[in-house]
């Protein structure tokens, strides 16, 4: 039997807890708490470190996610590191705010355990709380392990403060199955991170008296319209410096942090494409049809927000079919993830077939032989026009 | 883009609406106290005409005109500062001794 290399620095973690580890070290000056699950744990495993003074943040204990996300961003606009985290019917409750933070440009980090957003009330995982809030100017970064969840707080946060971004960043993981789930986790050194993250220093803090500034004003006809575009060119920003701070964080941590990773795809006949957890079992599936000799090959979207177009083009040039698999509905329209891998493929001379698959709605498990009867669909080339519902009885 | 120290509003930015890369981000004022560029005096419809003749300084109109534009100087009221009076006529209404007539704006851009 192989013997375990286990690292001193390994430690046996939840998702949730290994992202209330990188805002320990983070410290960040203001968390604004509001429980709600399967992100409780987060803002729990902080307020013992808080605590215990192994963080000096304040906490600010809300009375809603509102609430939460109000303070977060005052305390932004104060000039502080500020951060809160949320799920499902609490993103949908800050959504007022969420797209706040975004046009006042606050770099607010916010890990998300995704979570199915009510009607009918569940607590399970799927995507619709943060694609509900897609469009609202936050940069979305999605993490198949708690490790990635980890180490993702820390681009985020470089990304968020970096002067030609500024915008607000969600650090999103799967509800229960990352959060909840236990995994060896290395958390690289306090000091290392530190430096990494360095120290913040707003440009504009209305704690800064000596320099007065207006936040959140009134615009109008008259500049509204010129807000918005420094937004589009924000984001445009980060999309260029997400991968510069990755390569950074690369050294420390020896991950890729690509806009996505390409699973198996060089002589690839048919490719699915997934966000989050998903992504693990399906390289799983992904090795067990390599060792039967079927060509399949995974992508995992690693940055929703900007959306990585050019480059997801560049690298399904060669595949001759794509299936996107989502975790989310779009009521009347094609789901989210497919919706924006089509706009991706259009400008391409020879397009692959396409295939949508929405499945885990509510937390529905999705098991290997699904993913499996997936990939045998495209390369038996049994592709449809509509979506096909995997796991939904009757579909 | 405007930085640290620049001033946005100032007279200056108000003659031209500025282009979106000239202007700080997340419409930040960052210049204190520029609203007092705005002249919100040209939104009216109709205007205050004071009369002083009538006037006998009772200052109701001083103590209900929502924007403070009503001038008193020495004790007395001496008229509008129609760079910031709106023409609600809430002082034409209150007045006791109908010192002040709303007469259209136009009438005084023949």
């Amino acid at each position: 039997m192989d013997t375990i290399q286990v690292s001193k620095s390994m430690r046996p973690m939840t998702g949730a807890q290994a992202v209330a580890e990188a805002m320990r070290q983070i410290n960040p000056d203001v968390v604004a708490m509001y429980p709600i699950t399967p992100q409780t744990p987060i803002i729990e495993t902080f307020a013992k470190i808080v605590a215990d003074g192994r963080a000096s943040t304040e906490i600010i204990r809300v009375e809603s996610e509102h609430s939460a996300m109000s303070a977060t961003v005052g305390a932004a606009a104060a000039g502080a590191r500020a951060m809160t985290a949320t799920a499902a019917n609490g993103l949908a409750l800050m959504d007022e705010i969420v797209y706040i933070a975004a046009s006042m440009r606050l770099p607010i980090v916010m890990p998300i355990a995704n979570r199915a957003l009510s009607g009918p009330i569940n607590i399970h995982c799927d995507h619709s709380d943060t694609m509900n809030v897609r469009d609202s100017g936050w940069i979305q970064i999605y993490s198949e392990t708690a490790q990635e969840a980890y180490e993702q707080m820390f681009l985020a946060l470089k990304l968020a403060e970096h002067k030609d971004v500024l915008l607000p960043a969600m650090v999103c993981q799967d509800g229960f199955v990352t959060s909840h789930g236990v995994e060896n986790v290395k958390i690289h050194d306090d000091e290392t991170m530190k430096k990494f993250i360095g120290e913040y220093k707003p440009e504009y803090a209305l704690l800064d008296v000596d320099n007065p500034v207006t936040y959140g004003p009134l615009q109008l006809q008259d500049y509204y319209f010129e807000t918005k575009k420094q937004q589009v060119d924000a984001m445009k920003n980060a999309k260029r410096i997400f991968l510069e701070i990755g390569k950074e964080l690369s050294q420390i941590t020896g991950h890729d942090y690509g806009y996505f990773e390409k699973y198996e795809m060089d002589d690839a006949e048919a490719v699915l494409i997934a966000m989050n957890s998903t992504a693990g079992n399906i390289k799983a599936v992904v090795d067990k049809m390599r060792k039967e000799g079927k060509k399949v090959g995974m992508m995992k979207l690693r940055l929703f927000r900007p959306f990585p177009y050019e480059e997801i083009a560049e690298a399904l040039k060669d595949v001759p079919v794509v299936g996107v698999f989502d975790r989310a509905e779009s009521f009347g329209a094609r789901p989210p993830l497919y919706g924006e891998i089509r706009n991706a493929l259009f400008d391409l001379d020879k397009k692959p077939d396409m295939q949508s698959f929405v499945f885990g709605l509510g937390g529905r498990d999705i098991f290997s032989h699904q993913i499996e009867d997936a990939f045998n669909m495209l390369l038996d080339g049994k592709m449809t026009d509509e979506t096909k519902y995997i796991g939904c009885r009757g579909c | 883009m405007i930085f640290m120290g620049d001033k946005f509003p100032t007279q200056e930015h108000l003659k031209k609406k500025q282009n979106y890369k000239d202007i700080p981000r997340a419409g930040l004022i960052t210049n204190p106290g520029s609203s007092m560029l705005n002249k919100t005096g040209t939104w009216k419809a109709f205007r205050p005409v004071f009369d002083a003749g009538k006037c006998i300084n009772c200052m109701i109109c001083y103590s209900v005109c929502p924007e403070e534009a009503v001038i008193v100087k020495d004790g007395k009221v001496s008229g509008v500062n129609l760079d910031y009076c709106k023409g609600c006529g809430i002082c034409a209404n209150e007045c006791p001794v109908k010192a002040y007539e709303m007469k259209e704006e136009s009438e005084f851009k023949k």
